[in-house]
């Protein structure tokens, strides 16, 4: 089978302050009988550059990236967002890079996972997850309801799972917008937490760090009653 | 370092009470307008084909314009043409001249706002009265719209209550909205009786027909047109549509994407002059000829003015329509006024999280987000990128081409989670504004790897 040899993609803030996403993805992976291989020597994608107006400056990362992942029948990274930006951006090998949840449900067509966890989580959808890689359906957009990552946490046992009002609405983060225009990315932040507080949920999960980071910083500050964990790290707990 | 847009937002959200109404009024019209979407099983095919339509007809606009024109003279109207904003107000102040008008009665016109007419024709002595009742709150209150279909969004009823008693004498603090709208059409109906000329926008002009089309909630376009016996039409030429099968597509998605209706009040067409009236068609260019030779830009041309991206816009939303520096605020409104002109509206760039629900609510498809994402990496060489940007951006370039140096700041990472809070947590940290920093993890998943512990 062409997945049992992967390439695994850590993006650079999850090597840097969520290693134990990359560690999860790892475990996860080899249990559900794809051999990752993280090539030595990955950075990052290129994409806070290039959002922030500086693609130019991403080109020497993603022909780095090319270099290491060229061999690979599929990458998969656990971030949507640099999965999209790769897609975009890299051709013939970017089209080959799946986000983690996307290649389990599409590629690998896994119908259980082993965690088990039994808490109530609040799911959050990143932009460039629902509106550029189509892990669930738009709002905006009609379009019949559905959700990959809804449907691969309910393969997890004991948990219990649910959204914030006005699900898909953008959490503020944004890479460089975050600094350049932090009152409204703040704004945003808050009121999207509030959203996630008001379900009543233990944890907020995502298939992006990105806003879980952003989000995080902002319940931290504010003291708020709520953990956040990578949807890997929810699939591979236990192991 | 930060741009206006940047600083006039954190100035709206400091009035947090104002901000969230502001956020969650608008909110409200874009779930209007989801509810009004999901009734037509055939949104999206509808929505395509606005998009082909405008596309084929821009890119045939020298046939289009022509044949609207020849039609629109064969039914009887008088056709100007105006290559900038110059142009257009200074034909409308000739056709005044002419008919020795000294008030203009106006009715909601974003394009009249692009050529600056009110300001051009008041300093030559005329009357101008906007009544549109949005429009002409603003206009007693000297104020620009902050929104292009709900221009007052932004102002209270309270503070409508207090300039009504101040401009038109109602009862001292009577807010009722019932009760003020009653007494501006008291004070409307006289200017319309006593206007010399009407002046409207255009939504649509129907190729085919020479049909000029007005979308209006309140009627006041009609009350302009049907007293004065001169009708000025105000039209920007990508405006036109080749036939009515066209149009009945535009005329299903504008109100649905614009106020969550299923129609406007009124849909008004034009066709030709009462008896015994005239009606001028000015078709204005300013700039819409150049944006056809941009291939970047150039879907810009297929906006029907509708505002379903500043509603659903988390930015415009949270920062009002003021915190942008050119007329049209929002996701189109970023476009345009660098399209207008770069050098003056890049403040307006950063005013996005490049989230793209405006590209999934445009009843045209046009690619806003796409389009904003383009105008950042031009700011480069524009000279406009902002020097914070450029420095992380350069910074963290610098260390992610070099994998050593990059496993390097991984193992040192850690100890600037030790430093003092006062250090990390000052002015410069616009990051710390709100949010506290994320720890760097004791070891990076490179140096667990390096140390054979992921296995």
């Amino acid at each position: 089978m062409p997945y049992t040899h992967s390439g695994l993609f850590i993006p650079c803030y999850i090597n840097a302050l969520y290693p134990e996403v990359g560690v999860a993805t790892w475990h996860l992976l080899k249990d559900l009988g794809v051999k990752p291989v993280c090539p030595a020597g990955q950075t990052c994608c290129g994409q806070p550059m290039a959002n922030a107006g500086f693609e130019r400056g991403a080109i020497p990362l993603l022909e780095e990236f090319k270099k290491r992942f060229d061999s690979f029948e599929y990458v998969i990274t656990p971030s949507a967002s640099c999965a999209v930006f790769l897609r975009e951006h890299l051709g013939r090998t970017g089209h080959r890079v799946y986000e983690l949840c996307e290649f389990l449900l599409d590629v690998l067509k896994i119908t259980g996972v082993p965690g088990r966890f039994c808490h109530k989580v609040s799911i959050h959808n990143s932009c460039h997850g629902v509106r550029k890689l189509h892990l669930s359906s738009a709002s905006e957009l009609v379009e019949p309801p559905y959700s990959k990552l809804r449907k691969i946490l309910s393969l997890v046992e004991g948990i219990e799972i649910c959204e914030p009002a006005n699900t898909d609405e953008c959490c503020g983060f944004g890479g460089m917008f975050s600094i350049e225009e932090p009152s409204v990315s703040v704004c945003m932040g808050q009121d999207k937490l509030k959203n996630h507080l008001d379900t009543g949920a233990q944890y907020i999960t995502g298939a992006d760090s990105s806003c879980l980071m952003h989000l995080q910083g902002i319940a931290q500050r504010e003291e708020a009653p709520i953990r956040f964990i990578h949807i890997a790290q929810i699939l591979a707990a236990g192991l | 370092m930060s741009t206006q847009h940047a600083k006039a937002a954190e100035r709206f959200i400091r009035n947090k009470a104002q901000e969230e109404w502001h956020n969650e009024t608008l909110r409200l019209v874009r779930e209007k307008r989801d509810r009004q979407a999901l009734l037509l099983p055939c949104w999206e095919q509808l929505r395509q084909l606005a998009s082909q339509i405008k596309m084929h007809t821009i890119t045939h606009l020298d046939k289009y314009i022509e044949q609207f024109a020849n039609q629109a003279e064969a039914n009887g109207a008088i056709v100007h043409w105006a290559k900038d904003a110059r142009e257009h107000n200074d034909i409308i102040y000739a056709i005044l001249g002419e008919h020795q008008v000294k008030k203009l009665v106006k009715s909601k016109s974003m394009l009249t706002e692009e050529c600056h007419l009110n300001p051009y024709l008041i300093s030559r002595g005329i009357e101008v009265v906007e009544s549109d009742l949005g429009e002409r709150i603003l206009q007693l209150m000297d104020k620009p719209p902050s929104h292009i279909v709900m221009p007052a969004i932004h102002i209270k009823r309270q503070e409508v209550g207090k300039l009504f008693e101040e401009k038109l004498h109602t009862e001292k603090g009577n807010s009722d909205p019932g009760y003020l709208t009653h007494a501006a059409r008291l004070h409307l109906r006289n200017e319309f009786l006593t206007a010399g000329a009407a002046l409207t926008g255009a939504n649509f002009g129907v190729a085919a027909t020479g049909d000029v089309v007005v979308c209006t909630n309140e009627g006041n376009a009609d009350m302009g047109t049907s007293f004065a016996k001169l009708h000025i039409v105000s039209m920007g030429i990508e405006k036109v549509t080749p036939h009515y099968q066209a149009l009945s597509v535009f005329v299903r998605l504008l109100a649905r994407s614009a106020t969550g209706q299923p129609a406007t009040t009124y849909t008004s067409h034009y066709r030709k002059p009462r008896k015994g009236c005239q009606m001028h068609i000015v078709l204005v260019d300013n700039g819409r000829s150049d944006i056809l030779g941009d291939a970047d830009h150039i879907q810009t041309l297929k906006c029907i003015r509708c505002a379903a991206c500043m509603n659903t816009c988390p930015v415009y939303r949270r920062s009002g329509g003021y915190a942008y520096t050119y007329f049209i605020p929002g996701p189109i409104g970023i476009n345009l006024g660098m399209l207008k002109s770069p050098g003056e509206y890049y403040d307006n760039v950063s005013a996005c999280s490049l989230c793209y629900s405006c590209n999934n609510v445009c009843p045209a498809k046009i690619d806003l987000a796409d389009q904003i994402y383009k105008w950042r990496q031009q700011l480069y060489s524009l000279g406009k990128a902002d020097r914070t940007k450029k420095l992380l951006s350069g910074g963290l370039r610098y260390i992610f081409t070099r994998p050593a140096l990059y496993g390097a700041a991984l193992r040192l990472a850690p100890i600037i989670n030790k430093t003092p809070r006062f250090l990390i947590y000052n002015n410069l940290n616009a990051w710390g504004k709100g949010r506290e920093l994320p720890a760097f993890a004791k070891e990076s998943f490179t140096r667990m790897q390096e140390k054979g512990k992921i296995t």
